[in-house]
């Protein structure tokens, strides 16, 4: 909300951080992305394995989904570790960059 | 199994449930909260989100419709995913208001408005009863499974006694453990780790069923893939709309549903296990997703045809004669049905309790005195009684819906009653310009139409509404049927109803956001919203109040209880630097303390009490900001005085200025008078002596020629004198007329300096110039000009007192106005004369007099004027400095000045 305290570049800690939380704010459209592709699949090319096959894929997706979430958690956490004490700065990174 | 074994089982997992709630709720006690506040139990409490509905009916969901049943946990699962945009922020502002409810959240948002508070209320009270309908429903069901295949042959007693029996057990343990704690923000540490603990119940047994379908009757993955492949499962297609439709629908439930909200916020002791939930929350949905195919198509290879898939999970283990296995899924069921109706009725209590009983209370008692009698056990009881009466509502959908619709339909309906909230919500949160008033229209018309479209339709034909209305619609106005509204009959019932009732909910808020204008609470609340994170201070609503402490004690005890109350004004004092129990009520206190507050009875609830515990006292933000209007309006005015003031003293300077001139010039006239009657008997003196030594006829003739000669000269100065006078009274006058000529500047100085030469011919002066810069044409009076000139170098010529007297003449032509300066190397003019020389009748001494009068200076002033230019004494050059300036061009000449030049005067001292 005050430009004049937002400081247009960061260091590499704080830069790393911030694509991070780029990464989070992503996760859910890429998933989202990945989940709808069944949408597009002919059905009806192999009857049979059709539904198992759909089943492996989202499951799989789901998994990925999961992985990546945990991943950038985690770093986050970390980070937020490193900078703890600093809270005011944290807060304000939601929508810096 | 025998029924009685089973009811064993059922007292017996029950009361594990209360000795861990009532363990955990003695350690919190004791204030070791530890391992309870960890991400784990959090994400544990999180799984409410699966119901009875997802242990069984997610099976029976696969067996109907495919892999569709995937949707109700991928939607959530992009919301966790994806919690750093809503989530987090959901989370950080329910903790920082100290939000009870999903109710109290909307109420809050749009400044403190009791109205939503009540519609929101109201909504979740009408979407929870049939989810909650649901959870007997199946309990009940999986009863009559055991009942059906005990070779006994009891007959389970009544399924309306059994859903009765299981309400009521459900309703006391919610009301043991739900409303031990008023303040919600407390946090209930019993309930939900024992909601925790039924988690891990219900994730084991269905695991525990999955495991043995698929190794022990399917004969591995391999097995099962190829039992999809054979099953009737297979012949699923994926449908679009319904895909993406319903991943979005369970993605907003995940948000607005009030019993997840409950956990999700409210019971939120720390930021950072959102971080972890965002991933373990979705492991333990995929957990829980992982066996449901293959359990339905086993299912559906080995029962016969026309059993309920809803019961797979129960009738496939009993089928193969696992009876313990059964009894472990049964557990599974029921744990999972319990642990949501006791969420769901705490979630519901609060609202309905803050948002509906107590203001109802709190207005009926207005005209008493304020706050008497216990709120405290007022809110409590006002909870126990919501949470049985959500219960009855519960079972009163069940009896009338007969329990016979799939369990999976009756979920999507709450699911998209629930998400009837989320514009309201998300618009709160993320845009400061919704108002109220859109909220309240975006609610009531996304409810209306969830209602007309979805919700009564769903008790059949002929259930609430008319099979005729749901065929051709009111009134025969087909375009308005229940069910293909506008004429959209080719869609899904359930994707129908959703697409209209969120577009016209979201149409409404939008447009009546945009159209209203929010209250001055509206708008505060919706900065601390929208700008959670950045915000410090809080929302300063109240003033400096007249409102007693100890008042504020007394009905604070009321609500958080004696103790803590008294630890909060304990601390508060402490803050503040004073002993004791009571702090000064300043805004930032109150204001704490209505948070406080809002803690337990909601953020509504609290303003108002806190408003009519200190009567008129308690100034309102409105009262606020009528206050700061009147203080512009006061800060204004004194302004406008204090700048008048500083001009009032201004001209008072400049009067004493004035006067002090007045004085000065007075004494100075004064003095003059004296000395020009001085001046003029000197020559007079010598005049009328020597005239009568000439009257004497003795006299030679070359003496009468001699003395002749004196009294000529001595006339001829008087003559100069007067002259002078003359003269300037006529330039002063402004009558002069000017004689416009163009000429050199080198010339009228030379000129000058020529005629100079004639004055104090017995002094040498050295004078230089700058010649080039002299090199231009002037179009004015130039002989007038000349005057001042000869003026200037004779003065110097007269008064300079250097050893070696010395004139710079220093011309600088610069765009319209030329500037002349003349400056000698003497000792000048003392500071207290500058103002002075160009008074008339002004000498600095008379020491090297050479027969003025005293007048020169103040001629070539008016001169200056006449000519549109001034001549002013220039300090700091070493020596006695004038500078004269003019414009190149007369300017035309105005209407004659007639009164003395009294302006000039003053700009030219």
């Amino acid at each position: 909300m005050k430009p004049a305290r937002r400081p247009l570049f960061l260091a590499r800690s704080s830069y790393r951080r911030r694509r991070l939380i780029d990464a989070a704010r992503l996760l859910p459209a890429f998933g989202a992305f990945l989940l709808i592709v069944p949408v597009f699949w002919t059905p009806g090319a192999h009857t049979i394995q059709d539904t198992a096959r759909d089943g492996l894929y989202l499951f799989g997706v789901w998994f990925l989904l999961i992985v990546l979430a945990a991943l950038i958690a985690r770093r986050i956490a970390v980070n937020a570790e490193v900078e703890t004490g600093n809270t005011a700065t944290r807060d304000q990174n939601r929508d810096g960059d | 199994m025998p029924f009685n074994v089973l009811v064993l089982a059922c007292l017996l997992y029950v009361i594990f449930l209360f000795l861990v709630a009532f363990a955990v709720e003695r350690r919190a006690d004791e204030g070791q909260v530890g391992w309870l506040r960890s991400p784990l139990i959090y994400t544990l409490s999180l799984s409410i989100y699966c119901t009875a509905w997802t242990f069984y009916g997610a099976v029976g969901y696969a067996a109907r419709s495919g892999l569709e049943f995937m949707t109700i946990y991928l939607g959530p699962t992009l919301v966790f995913v994806g919690w750093w945009w809503v989530l987090r922020k959901l989370v950080r502002i329910g903790r920082v208001q100290r939000v009870t409810s999903i109710a109290d959240l909307i109420s809050s948002r749009y400044g403190k408005s009791p109205i939503l508070g009540v519609i929101v209320t109201l909504m979740a009270v009408a979407a929870s009863t049939p989810y909650i309908a649901l959870q007997l429903q199946s309990v009940t069901l999986s009863f009559g499974v055991f009942a059906s295949q005990t070779p006994e042959g009891w007959a389970l007693p009544n399924r309306d006694a059994t859903a009765i029996w299981v309400a009521g057990g459900l309703a006391v343990f919610t009301v043991l453990f739900g409303t031990r704690n008023l303040d919600a923000n407390e946090r209930h540490h019993g309930v939900v780790t024992a909601i925790a603990v039924e988690a891990v119940v219900k994730l084991v047994a269905l695991l525990a069923v999955g495991v043995f379908v698929v190794w022990g009757l399917a004969g591995g993955p391999m097995g099962v893939i190829d039992k999809i492949g054979d099953s009737q499962i297979s012949e699923w297609q994926i449908r679009p709309g319904r895909w993406a439709g319903l991943t979005f629908l369970s993605a907003a439930a995940v948000l607005c549903l009030p019993r997840m909200f409950q956990v999700l916020v409210v019971e939120n002791s720390d930021e950072r296990h959102l971080a972890t939930a965002s991933w373990a929350f979705p492991l333990y949905l995929l957990l829980m997703s992982l066996f449901v195919v293959p359990i339905a198509v086993v299912g559906l290879e080995i029962m016969p045809s026309g059993a309920n898939p809803d019961l797979f999970v129960l009738t496939v283990p009993l089928a193969a004669e696992k009876g313990g296995l059964a009894m472990l899924a049964f557990l599974g069921g029921f744990s999972s049905a319990t642990s949501m109706v006791i969420v769901a009725a705490i979630a519901l209590a609060t609202m309905v309790s803050n948002h509906i009983v107590t203001p109802l209370w709190l207005t009926l008692r207005h005209g008493g005195k304020p706050v008497s009698g216990d709120v405290r056990r007022l809110v409590l009881t006002a909870r126990r009684l919501s949470i049985a009466g959500v219960l009855a509502l519960g079972y009163s959908y069940y009896r009338l819906t007969g329990g016979g619709a799939a369990l999976a339909a009756i979920g999507l309906i709450s699911f998209a009653g629930a998400a009837q909230v989320l514009p309201a919500m998300m618009g709160g949160i993320f845009w400061r310009g919704a108002t109220r008033t859109g909220a309240v229209a975006g609610l009531c018309l996304g409810f209306a139409v969830w209602l007309y479209t979805l919700f009564l339709p769903s008790f059949g034909p002929d259930g609430v509404m008319s099979a005729t209305l749901l065929a051709d619609g009111p009134g025969g106005i087909s375009w308005l049927r229940p069910q293909a509204l506008f004429g959209t009959a080719g869609m899904d019932p359930l994707l129908h109803a959703l697409l209209w009732s969120l577009a016209l909910n979201t149409g409404a808020f939008c447009i009546g956001s945009i159209l209203t204008f929010p209250g001055p609470v509206e708008r505060l609340q919706a900065a601390q919203f929208v700008e959670v994170y950045d915000q410090g201070a809080g929302s300063g609503g109240w003033g400096q109040s007249a409102a007693e402490a100890e008042d504020l004690l007394i009905m604070a005890q009321r609500i958080l209880g004696d103790e803590p109350a008294q630890a909060f004004f304990q601390a508060e004092a402490t803050a503040q630097g004073k002993a004791g129990y009571l702090p000064d009520t300043t805004p930032e206190f109150v204001d704490r303390l209505e948070r406080r507050l809002s803690g337990s009875v909601g953020a509504a609830t609290a303003h108002a009490m806190l408003a009519q515990i200190a009567g008129g006292a308690v100034v309102s933000v409105e009262e606020l900001m009528a206050v700061a209007n009147e203080t512009a309006q006061i800060m204004e005015y004194s302004a406008q005085l204090e700048a008048k003031s500083e001009e009032l003293s201004r001209t008072a300077r400049a009067l004493r200025e004035a006067n002090d001139k007045l004085t000065q010039l007075s004494v100075q006239k004064d003095a003059f008078l004296s000395q020009i009657s001085h001046e003029l008997r000197t020559p007079m003196t010598s005049i009328r002596a020597f005239s009568e030594i000439l009257m004497d006829d003795e006299l030679p003739g070359e003496m009468q020629v001699k003395y002749a000669g004196i009294i000529h000269a001595e006339a001829i100065r008087l003559t100069r004198l007067l002259d002078d006078l003359l003269e300037l009274s006529v330039l002063e006058a402004g009558r002069v007329t000017l004689n416009r000529q163009s000429a050199n500047l080198q010339t009228l100085i030379d000129r000058a300096v020529a005629a100079s030469g004639s004055v104090a011919p017995g002094r040498s002066l050295t004078i230089q110039r700058d010649l080039p810069n002299e090199q231009v044409t002037v179009e004015t009076d130039t002989d007038r000009l000349s005057q001042v000139f000869i003026n200037l170098v004779s003065n110097a010529r007269k008064y300079c007192d250097a050893e070696r007297p010395t004139l710079r003449i220093v011309a600088r032509p610069g765009g319209g106005r030329i500037t002349v300066d003349f400056i000698d190397n003497g000792t000048g003019i003392a500071k207290k004369d500058q103002a002075l020389i160009f008074e008339k009748f002004s000498r600095l001494s008379d020491q090297n007099r050479a027969g003025g009068a005293g007048l020169g200076l103040a001629i070539c002033r008016e001169i200056m004027a006449n000519l549109g230019g001034t001549i002013s004494y220039l300090p700091g050059q070493g020596g006695a400095a004038f500078r004269v300036a003019f414009p190149r061009r007369l300017p035309r000449r105005e209407p004659a000045r007639n009164e003395p030049a009294d302006a000039e005067r003053t700009a030219a001292s």
